[in-house]
């Protein structure tokens, strides 16, 4: 049966069953109790990054322009959720169809936030179009805190000053309270719910590349003026690509929201750092190749816990293992060492095939 | 009165951001990438000069001429060492990922070396300033300075690369790698001596930036690295009177903003200003446009 298929049917199941073969052993080995409570508490994290390293490739691998600015419409997806989360606790007890609620409100704010921003951001084209995405995600990092959201007998009140800025009643309770963020939001997060994230992303990302949209994306990436000039219509693809990337970083935004009862915008979990660790997971990974980003997302958000014991060094050896990892991917002379040296192990393949 | 003195404060700021921005756009012009390592280099020259002033007991000059020394090597190291070898990779996006590793690496020794304690950086400059208007106004001596350096090294700049041997080999290397070296340019050494300017200018930065603003982290070159990115893209990258002048004017914008709107909102509005001129000028204030070609 399998040779039937096509190849990239093949492929996508392959990479299907890694990630199921994946999430089977880990929960094999959480219920046996042989993984540290460290590790465990890893595994939400994980799926957050492995979402946010295959929606961030739709752009930069698939659609083919670079964006800085990924981890800003995480943030919206996990404050809009988190705020709603908060509002309803005690309204919709079922944590699961809470969490659903807010998972479908996280990825309808983070789209329209993707369409806001995209027609704009992308008659841009290259370097300029990167910096625009980093603009972008640090100016919604710091809308985020500097908003207060309080609600008391008259209803919702907004500042964009301080908690006094509200002019609450008495008996008014703050929602969101600027750069302390949201506390107090239900952990809803589970690892069972963050792989079936992952799954539906994959599902939907890979069959977008499959199918026509996603190869008249593939084509404004390959020549612009030649798919422009064989009538494909260059801005609805391009704002398609980056809406739905925008929607699935939303949704990772809503599993990082319910995964900590704390919720706040900072440089290194909204800001620029992290797009740029998430863009790090899609070019180490392989642009444009969706199993790259999932293991490069694995391995890299686990590295710096498996070097944990080095303590100060962690950081410094992660630098150096990127920094070799790219030279030793990409440099032409390391491409062509690469095919001297290490012929003998591919003929050997290819004998087997 | 107060108006002056924030515009004063904001030019001052705008020029380390234009010296930044220097390195920046000059680095793109020759080598197309974006060095997101330069934030960093800044904040090494920065310890530099803290050591050789506070623990070697050097006078400030000294400690400046140290900091251009090591960051010029240092520039220079680099770019043999990590981007050299990815100059001709078939995406452009992998020497750009190896900048950021580059910029963890020296935030990481930075941090193992110098501790992750704040340290209080003295001031190159000794002088007060100036007081005009009967005392109502004081210009420090770091905002004059700062200014004058910038004024000064842009001037130079804009020389050496019209007028100069290198500075022509540069503008060459910038307009057609291929055609300079038939030319019979030394296509490597001229980068190399960009990425080497382009280092000795952070170090400077960082010198002015820290007397102005005096607490140094390992982290303090990044979020300056980055407005200075922004001022290079305002200003048209690529471009040296570009980077000067987007500098500048974010610098002003920056801090007339945190005066008069709010302190937290500053930075949104530099990037929002930055948003509007790329729209309505998508190749920044003094960017060539390119036509596209299949």
């Amino acid at each position: 049966m399998l040779k039937k298929m096509n190849k990239t049917t093949k492929s996508n199941l392959i990479t299907y069953g890694i990630v199921i073969a994946a999430f089977v052993i880990m929960q094999v080995l959480i219920s046996t109790g042989s993984v540290s409570s460290l590790l465990e508490g890893l595994m939400v994290p994980l799926c957050i990054y492995v979402i946010l390293a295959v929606s961030l490739n739709l752009v930069v691998g698939i659609l083919g322009e670079l964006s800085l600015g990924h981890a800003g419409f995480m943030c919206v997806g996990a404050f809009s959720s988190a705020f709603f989360s908060k509002c309803m606790r005690d309204v919709i007890t079922v944590a699961p169809l809470r969490f659903f609620l807010a998972l479908l409100i996280g990825i309808a704010v983070a789209a329209v936030f993707g369409i806001i921003i995209g027609i704009p951001v992308l008659r841009l084209k290259g370097d300029y179009l990167a910096i625009v995405t980093l603009a972008f995600g640090e100016i919604i990092k710091n809308l985020v805190n500097v908003l207060f959201i309080g609600k008391d007998s008259n209803g919702f009140h907004f500042s964009t000053k301080d908690v006094m800025g509200l002019n609450m009643e008495p008996d008014g309770t703050v929602l969101v309270s600027g750069p302390q963020g949201i506390t107090g939001t239900p952990k809803d997060s589970t690892f069972l719910i963050g792989f079936i994230l992952v799954l539906i992303t994959l599902f939907i990302v890979m069959n977008l590349i499959n199918s026509r949209d996603g190869r008249a994306i593939m084509s404004i990436r390959d020549n612009r003026i030649a798919a422009e000039s064989v009538g494909i219509n260059i801005t609805k693809y391009k704002l398609m690509a980056f809406t739905i990337s925008a929607a699935l970083a939303g949704g990772a935004g809503v599993l990082y929201a319910h995964n900590l009862s704390t919720l706040t915008a900072n440089t290194n979990n909204f800001g620029y750092n992290q797009s740029i660790m998430i863009l790090v997971f899609v070019v180490l990974g392989g642009i444009g190749n969706i199993r790259g980003s999932i293991i490069a997302a694995v391995i890299l958000t686990l590295l710096p816990e498996l070097l944990r014991g080095l303590a100060d060094y962690r950081m410094l050896i992660y630098a150096i293992v990127l920094i070799v990892m790219m030279l030793f991917n990409w440099a032409p002379k390391a491409i062509e060492w690469r095919e001297k040296h290490l012929s003998f192990f591919r003929k050997k393949k290819e004998a087997v095939k | 009165m107060s108006f002056i003195s924030y515009l004063i404060n904001g030019l001052s700021l705008g020029s380390v951001y234009a010296i930044i921005a220097l390195g920046y756009t000059m680095v793109y012009g020759i080598a197309k990438m974006l060095n997101f390592a330069h934030g960093d280099v800044i904040m090494i020259g920065a310890y530099i000069a803290l050591l050789t002033m506070s623990q070697a007991g050097m006078s400030p000059v000294i400690a400046v001429i140290a900091a251009v020394i090591v960051c010029t090597v240092l520039g220079v190291v680099i770019e043999r060492v990590a981007y050299k070898p990815l100059r001709n990779a078939s995406s452009s996006l992998a020497v750009l990922i190896t900048a950021i590793g580059v910029s963890y690496l020296l935030q990481n020794i930075a941090l193992l070396v110098f501790g992750a304690n704040t340290q209080t950086f003295p001031s190159v400059i000794k002088w007060n300033g100036i007081t005009i208007a009967d005392g109502q106004l004081n210009i420090s001596g770091v905002t004059i300075v700062t200014i004058a350096a910038c004024l000064i090294i842009m001037i130079v700049l804009m020389t050496f690369v019209q007028k100069s041997k290198p500075g022509q080999a540069m503008r060459a290397v910038s307009e057609d790698k291929d055609a300079a070296q038939l030319m019979g340019i030394n296509v490597n050494g001229t980068i190399a001596l960009t990425f080497a300017i382009g280092s000795a200018l952070a170090a400077i930065a960082g010198v002015l930036l820290c007397s102005a603003y005096p607490s140094l982290t390992p982290y303090t070159g990044a979020m300056p690295g980055i407005k200075a990115f922004v001022a290079a893209v305002f200003g048209g990258i690529g471009s040296i009177p570009g980077a000067f002048i987007g500098g500048l004017l974010l610098g002003i914008i920056e801090i007339l903003g945190r005066a008069y709107i709010s302190s937290q909102m500053a930075d949104a509005l530099v990037f929002a200003v930055l948003i509007i001129v790329l729209l309505v000028k998508p190749t920044g204030l003094l960017g060539k446009k390119i036509q596209e070609k299949v």
